[in-house]
């Protein structure tokens, strides 16, 4: 066999080796898809959506926790994903390369490794007692940027790295400053990776029970947040602790309520894939 | 030519934003050392770092931490085995091998493996591929880390695929055409000009998957067991340094007791942990890093 | 943009349904109360304070309950700062508890609500177990078993020559504290080689799907997963007694009948709605206690804990 064939020949190979690994990674995503909805799709209903936790699984129902699930997310956004970027663009950008900015590079990937029941901890001490927001929607949504920061600032990073440097220099040689030569070059460019970032921390922000617990989210909570300041549920503790009742029905209330969260996660996902899809399609170079 | 005051003040929310994540850390050092140091003066550095028994919560207590750090480290190391290897694979062939369309399609269904509940993938790992594996491997404990470390990789997946696959996207076109006018096929274009190319990215990727695979809690509180024992054997029940400290800051002890502090004391060590890895990978991508233009 | 002006007006929208309350109820009778009463504490005794609180808020809609589950200990924690008004708890509370209430000020009063009665339980196939006697449980569980008692014919020669696989909840848990003072003599005392989870579903899990396995978990869940599992009677000196409604509230089923309590803050208590909803409690969870699967008091011991509560706060 030529160099040429043995070339072609193991391109196949990845080929179908890539097939194989990507829809490996879908079948078990249908796997749990079609086991959750097995169990839990038939339990949702109209009462379920708009009732009150219950001591009998048949009248519980996820209105507090769904709400404060879309508070939660839209409060967390709000935070995250400015800071993230800001921080991001600023280490990127501005920050001298120097063992300094290293540090904090090394930093920043510590924080993502850092338990989230520890943040959970920190929101506790800093937003809930010191700022005294109490177990509030408030207190969760900064615990929750903390925690997701790092994620959001390391995709911003790397994005931003991805742009060529010619396009920031042509920039300043036409007179651009250099945050009008970030906001309308550089950062257009990159939205792409940003919101892959983004799209991979909110995801984990609404799955997450752990820091919420500590913070003051409740298990029974009998009304719906009007406020930032309000006390709260959210999904991920509803079903926590319904799949710890000895009773099955309750484990058919935590599939339905599982459903739901995906569903969240789903409509926020696709909302940022979509912006995600209109930004790369603008770059040619 | 001095900057515009418009600039300075968005300079200024820039470099704040940045700060904010100095002070994080500080504030969870802080968090964290405020009751280690009292603990570390009821028990000794050296006994917690060299005794090979954790049981604190046992009568006769026993504060060896390396149990606990075992424990992590084997579930990590599964995780990554299996999520590093599939995600670049995938990664690769979404970016240069997929149609456009393809990838379109199928990258935000694979970024939904990171929106599972964590819970729900403890309880897949415990009540569906622990099963599964004690058909291939009998002895197969109901809890270990096998299970666990192979559904955590399942879950970090989209997060090397995606990261590292965003990264090889963004690769100038230029290159890739360049490669391919002299003749390398797909493959060779990808391992040779690609990755090199999309390295920092890549590896940050993987830096990252490493970190959500250490602080992850849920599904090794579930599935891995709450013995801790200082073993590399994949299929007998351990206990993670996350399992540990959620499993005692959500039971009965009392908050303020030995007992208690031996979570922060836990902590703390996993947070050096973690720094010490992440050293050691950002030295290795800072060696091996390229430039383009 | 069009299509940032739909995402906008979607989230508006969801905001305007998020800011429409909750149901309100027409109320029958009493006065109409308002406040809100926060209580956190114990995953265990959670389930009847929020059957109490579900049932609480027909009579009261105005008043706005909310439970935490950071743990019994976690909830302790934050009574003793005033942050809480009521800590549901599976255990009793512990001194440096009490000294964080002292400095604090709080004076509050521990009521017992309801036993939970801790089943041992074994697999449906195992034939040779009927009965086990305190001491032969505690043979098995203390510290010195550790890797010493591993088999069934170790207690009993009758019994086979085979592994015993042992199931029970996690130590940081409020029952297993209360199982190994109870049988072992001491709080947190045992072997460290047996499977341990929090999540009592895999204890029945567990022992379900193994011949030779025997666990200790709450009574709720063997009554939930009767067809799986084998009851066992306890013998404490006076004959073998299996755990029912009758025998843990006779106190007959014993030692593993474990009180649970509410723990109320005497200047919370103070306030109209948080004295109405103990009193609630303590008149209802009777009934609401056995719905959650747990087992209520003798009606005489309610009296009495109603009284106490009552002539605590005058």
């Amino acid at each position: 066999m030529t160099n040429h064939e043995k070339q072609k020949l193991k391109d196949s190979l990845f080929s179908v080796i890539g097939y194989i690994a990507t829809f490996s990674g879908l079948l078990i995503l249908a796997y749990f898809l079609i086991d959750i909805f097995i169990d839990g799709f038939h339990r949702i209903d109209i009462d379920f959506l708009t009732g009150f936790p219950s001591r009998k699984a048949e009248n519980a129902g996820i209105f507090p926790a769904w709400v404060g699930s879309v508070w939660i997310l839209g409060l967390t956004v709000i935070f995250a994903i400015p800071i993230g970027i800001a921080a991001g663009i600023y280490f990127e950008e501005y920050a001298p390369k120097n063992k300094i900015t290293y540090i904090l590079e090394v930093n920043i990937a510590n924080l993502a490794g850092v338990p989230s029941i520890i943040y959970g901890l920190l929101g506790l001490e800093v937003f809930g007692r010191l700022m005294g927001f109490g177990g509030s929607l408030l207190t969760g949504a900064l615990t929750l940027t903390l925690l997701i920061l790092p994620i959001i600032i390391v995709a911003t990073r790397e994005s931003l790295k991805a742009v060529p440097q010619s396009l920031r220099d042509a920039s300043h040689a036409l007179g651009a400053t250099q945050w009008q030569t970030i906001w309308y070059q550089v950062l257009p460019s990159s939205m792409g990776g940003i919101l892959t970032g983004t799209i991979l921390a909110l995801s984990r922000a609404v799955g997450e029970t752990a820091p919420l617990i500590v913070i003051g989210a409740l298990a029974y909570v009998d009304f719906i947040p009007n406020s930032p300041m309000d006390d709260f549920s959210v999904l991920p503790m509803q079903i926590f602790n319904w799949t710890s009742r000895p009773q099955q029905s309750f484990i058919i209330n935590a599939a339905a309520a599982i459903i739901i969260l995906l569903a969240i996660t789903f409509i926020m996902n696709s909302i940022a894939i979509y912006l995600r899809n209109r930004w790369q399609k603008k770059i040619q170079w | 030519m001095a900057k515009p005051v418009q600039e300075r003040i968005i300079e200024l929310f820039l470099k704040g934003s940045a700060i904010l994540t100095v002070c994080t850390t500080i504030g969870i050092l802080l968090v964290l050392l405020s009751e280690s140091i009292p603990f570390f003066k009821e028990v000794s550095i050296f006994e917690f770092l060299t005794d090979t028994e954790w049981t604190p919560l046992f009568t006769n207590k026993r504060f060896g931490i390396l149990p606990l750090i075992s424990g992590t480290l084997l579930v990590t190391l599964i995780s990554i085995i299996v999520a590093v290897p599939i995600g670049i694979i995938i990664a690769i062939f979404l970016s240069e091998y997929a149609s456009p369309k393809f990838r379109k399609t199928v990258k935000p269904m694979l970024e939904i493996l990171a929106a599972v509940p964590t819970v729900v993938y403890g309880y897949f790992a415990l009540m569906t591929v622990t099963p599964i594996l004690q058909m291939i491997i009998p002895n197969l404990s109901g809890f270990n880390s096998l299970s666990a470390g192979i559904v955590m990789g399942i879950m970090i997946i989209p997060l090397v695929t995606s990261l590292s696959e965003d990264a090889m996207y963004a690769v100038p076109k230029s290159l890739r055409e360049a490669s391919f006018a002299m003749g390398a096929s797909r493959l060779q274009t990808a391992f040779k000009v690609i990755i090199p190319a999309a390295f920092s990215g890549i590896v940050v990727s993987v830096i990252l998957a490493i970190a959500r695979a250490i602080g992850e809690t849920m599904i090794v509180a579930i599935a891995a067991g709450q013995q801790p024992r200082l073993t590399f054997d994949p299929t007998v029940p351990i206990e993670t340094i996350t399992a540990y400290i959620v499993q005692v800051s959500s039971g009965d002890v009392p908050h303020g007791s030995l007992e208690y502090k031996t979570i922060y004391a836990a902590g703390i060590t996993l947070f050096i942990l973690t720094f010490s890895l992440n050293s050691i990978s950002f030295y290795i991508r800072r060696k091996f890093q390229e430039k383009y233009q | 943009m069009k299509t940032i002006n739909v995402f906008f007006i979607s989230i508006f929208a969801l905001a305007l349904v998020s800011c429409g309350g909750g149901k309100k109820e027409q109320s029958s009778g009493n006065a109409q109360l308002e406040g809100t009463i926060t209580i956190d504490g114990s995953s265990t005794v959670y389930p009847i304070t929020e059957a109490v609180a579900e049932e609480f808020k027909k009579i009261q809609p105005n008043v706005r309950v909310s439970i935490g589950v950071s743990g019994t200990g976690g909830g302790f924690k934050k009574f003793g700062r005033n942050e809480i008004d009521i800590n549901n708890a599976s255990r009793t509370i512990k001194a440096k508890e009490i000294a964080a209430c002292d400095s604090s000020k709080i004076e509050y009063i521990g009521l017992t609500i309801a036993y939970d009665g801790l089943a041992v339980i074994a697999n449906p196939q195992n034939t040779w177990l009927e009965s086990i006697t305190v001491e032969e449980l505690k043979k098995i569980w203390e510290p010195a078993a550790q890797g010493k008692i591993m088999k069934w014919n170790q207690i009993r020669p009758e019994w086979p020559n085979k592994e015993i696989h042992l199931f029970g909840p996690g130590v940081a848990s409020g029952t297993y504290d209360y199982f190994t003072e109870a049988i072992v003599g001491e709080s947190g005392s045992s072997r460290g080689d047996f499977t341990a989870s929090e999540d009592d579903h895999v204890l029945v899990q567990g022992v379900a799907s193994d011949m030779y396995g025997l666990g200790f978990f709450g009574l709720a869940y063997y009554e939930e997963n009767m067809n799986k599992l084998k009851l066992i009677g306890v013998d404490n000196g006076k004959g073998a007694v299996k755990p029912s409604l009758e025998t843990v509230a006779s106190k007959e089923y014993a030692p593993l009948s474990r009180p649970i309590f509410i723990y109320v803050n005497k200047n919370a208590a103070k306030r109209e709605e948080v004295k109405s909803f103990v009193e609630f409690y303590m008149k209802n969870v009777s009934v609401l206690s056995k719905d959650v699967g747990y087992i209520p008091l003798p009606d005489s011991l309610y009296t009495k804990e109603l009284q106490k509560f009552q002539d605590f706060i005058k």
